[in-house]
């Protein structure tokens, strides 16, 4: 039962991460019918902010506020390059999907390839406090605090972005602009910078998944292809979830978190098959689109 | 008497097809003017352009301004409201937040919305996409009103709408054009006749004639232009 709960749990991290991953891709496409697929380099470049502002702290930064400052930098980091990926490259480029998805393509190619010489190939080793690194026990089950950090990240986010959507008048106009831009244009709004807006969002949860992703699963360590393994996986929470949904995406992550943990266990360690969880997932995506191509709360592909 | 809306030598082309082959015609201030012709002729084209909404070439002037240079939604901040054809809610905002969504006013005028469409106060929280389709017909004409804009583009607003609801409609412009000047579009002559004090009639994307909207009394006239009997 112990091992149950403990997957359980790290299963719902996982997927809180995932979730933090997806959500910025799916309001991308669902507002604004860009396929981004720069979305992992705004992963990667925001654990890389979040490192590159640890290492320039004070060695007494070791303390909670290290984590909360590098969270900082990350969604900083990620916000940035989104916006500037908007500005510079996708608006001359809306309504032709096939260029977006080459420049955007590019633009991860070109990121690694950046880091990669900058950074070298080997991984850089995110500064953490102590306590992320550590575990609590309650009966039988070990809860690394690193899993709890993902969780409250997750519920965080998905509480703020459903409120922002359905509470602000920017979210209201996102809303409206995944139905109809040309009428949300007709109605005065300035979908322009509602679409800027989108994109800085997307590349803020994208910066803190990709420095939570290091903090939980990866040792804590940073590496210039992190985002883009990420973002196989984010892909498939969008479409699971739906295309522009929110809550379709926390669900989503949710699921495929949870089913990949125990398949991983349960396939992947004792029946000898290594990867089932990834595969376990791609499954999931196939029996999803077979009963609802649409995904669980989004429109139709 | 000034003219609200001015257009000249207006040319659209979409995907190779030339739909406005230079027209001009003027919108006068206050009452309504009924753009006419047959179907495909380019009347929607003609609203669509004026929002700049499609490529086109040619002067507009909204309400004293050359929009050449102007994006969509400094156009529409010029003062025009736009009911599109088909009625174009969105579906998935509740009807609260259509209306707050098309707040444009420091000051939206909700008691002259809810004075004309009482219903939409009670059915604020309802998604805008279950509304009927003469709901969303109110929904969709009480967005304009929110801002008290001075030029209102209304595209066929009767259309699919069953007889009673017509009439309704067609009182609820009329006292609309007391304080705004209309554009309208719109295939019922009977409506055009009640509401239209000017008419300006398009064919193959030519103005072909302009002039008062007693001319629909003409039947000949009205047959050649429209290929319809008159409005009597």
């Amino acid at each position: 039962m112990s091992v149950v709960l403990s997957l359980a749990f790290s299963g719902v991290a996982l997927g809180a991460i995932y979730f933090l991953a997806a959500s910025g891709l799916s309001l991308i496409y669902g507002l604004m019918d860009v396929l981004n697929f720069a979305h992992g380099m705004f992963m990667t470049l925001g654990a890389y902010a979040g490192w590159d502002v640890a290492t320039h702290l004070p060695i007494s930064w070791g303390g909670a506020w290290l984590l909360v400052i590098e969270i900082g930098a990350a969604v900083v980091g990620g916000a940035l390059a989104a916006a500037i990926t908007e500005l510079v490259l996708i608006r001359p480029l809306y309504g032709r999907p096939l260029a977006q998805v080459l420049v955007t393509i590019g633009l991860d190619l070109a990121a690694v390839a950046l880091l990669l010489g900058g950074f070298g190939s080997n991984s850089l080793t995110l500064p953490v406090p102590l306590w992320s690194i550590e575990a609590s026990r309650i009966g039988n089950v070990i809860l690394p605090h690193s899993d709890f950090i993902a969780i409250a990240a997750g519920i965080v986010v998905v509480v703020a972005l459903e409120w922002f959507l359905r509470r602000t008048r920017y979210g209201i106009t996102i809303r409206a602009g995944v139905e109809n831009r040309e009428m949300v244009r007709a109605l005065g709004i300035d979908v322009g910078r509602a679409f800027t807006l989108v994109f800085v969002i997307g590349g803020a949860m994208a910066g803190l998944a990709g420095l939570l992703y290091s903090v939980v699963f990866s040792g804590d360590l940073v590496s210039p292809l992190q985002g883009d393994s990420l973002l196989i996986f984010a892909f498939i929470v969008v479409v699971i979830g739906g295309l522009g949904s929110i809550r379709g995406s926390a669900v989503a992550g949710l699921i495929v978190g949870l089913v990949q943990d125990f398949a991983n266990y349960y396939l992947g360690a004792h029946a000898g098959l290594a990867q089932f969880g990834n595969l376990s997932v791609v499954l999931l995506l196939a029996v999803v689109l077979e009963w609802r191509p649409r995904g669980l709360f989004g429109r139709a592909l | 008497m000034t003219n609200a809306l001015e257009i000249r030598d207006l040319h659209v082309s979409i995907a190779g097809s030339h739909i406005l082959k230079g027209i001009t015609f003027e919108v006068p201030e206050g009452g309504v003017t009924a753009l006419l012709g047959r179907n495909g002729v380019g009347k929607t084209t003609t609203l669509r352009a004026v929002l700049g909404l499609v490529n086109h070439t040619g002067d507009v002037h909204v309400l004293g301004t050359d929009t050449r240079t102007m994006v969509t939604h400094r156009i529409v901040r010029l003062g025009i409201g736009y009911v599109p054809e088909d009625r174009d809610v969105f579906a998935g905002l509740s009807v609260a937040e259509n209306l707050r969504l098309a707040e444009r006013s420091s000051e939206p005028d909700y008691d002259a919305v809810y004075a004309l469409f009482p219903e939409l106060r009670t059915r604020a929280r309802q998604r805008a996409g279950s509304l009927s389709g003469g709901q969303q017909q109110m929904l969709s004409i009480a967005r304009v009103l929110l801002n008290g804009w001075p030029l209102l583009l209304v595209d066929e607003p009767s259309k699919g709408l069953a007889p009673k609801l017509v009439t309704e409609l067609a009182e609820t412009l009329e006292r609309i054009a007391n304080i705004a000047t209309i554009l309208l579009v719109e295939q019922n002559l009977a409506v055009v006749a009640r509401l239209a004090q000017r008419i300006v009639v398009l064919d193959h994307g030519e103005v072909v004639h302009q002039g008062a909207a007693s001319d629909l009394g003409d039947a000949e006239l009205t047959q050649q232009l429209l290929g319809v009997a008159g409005a009597s």
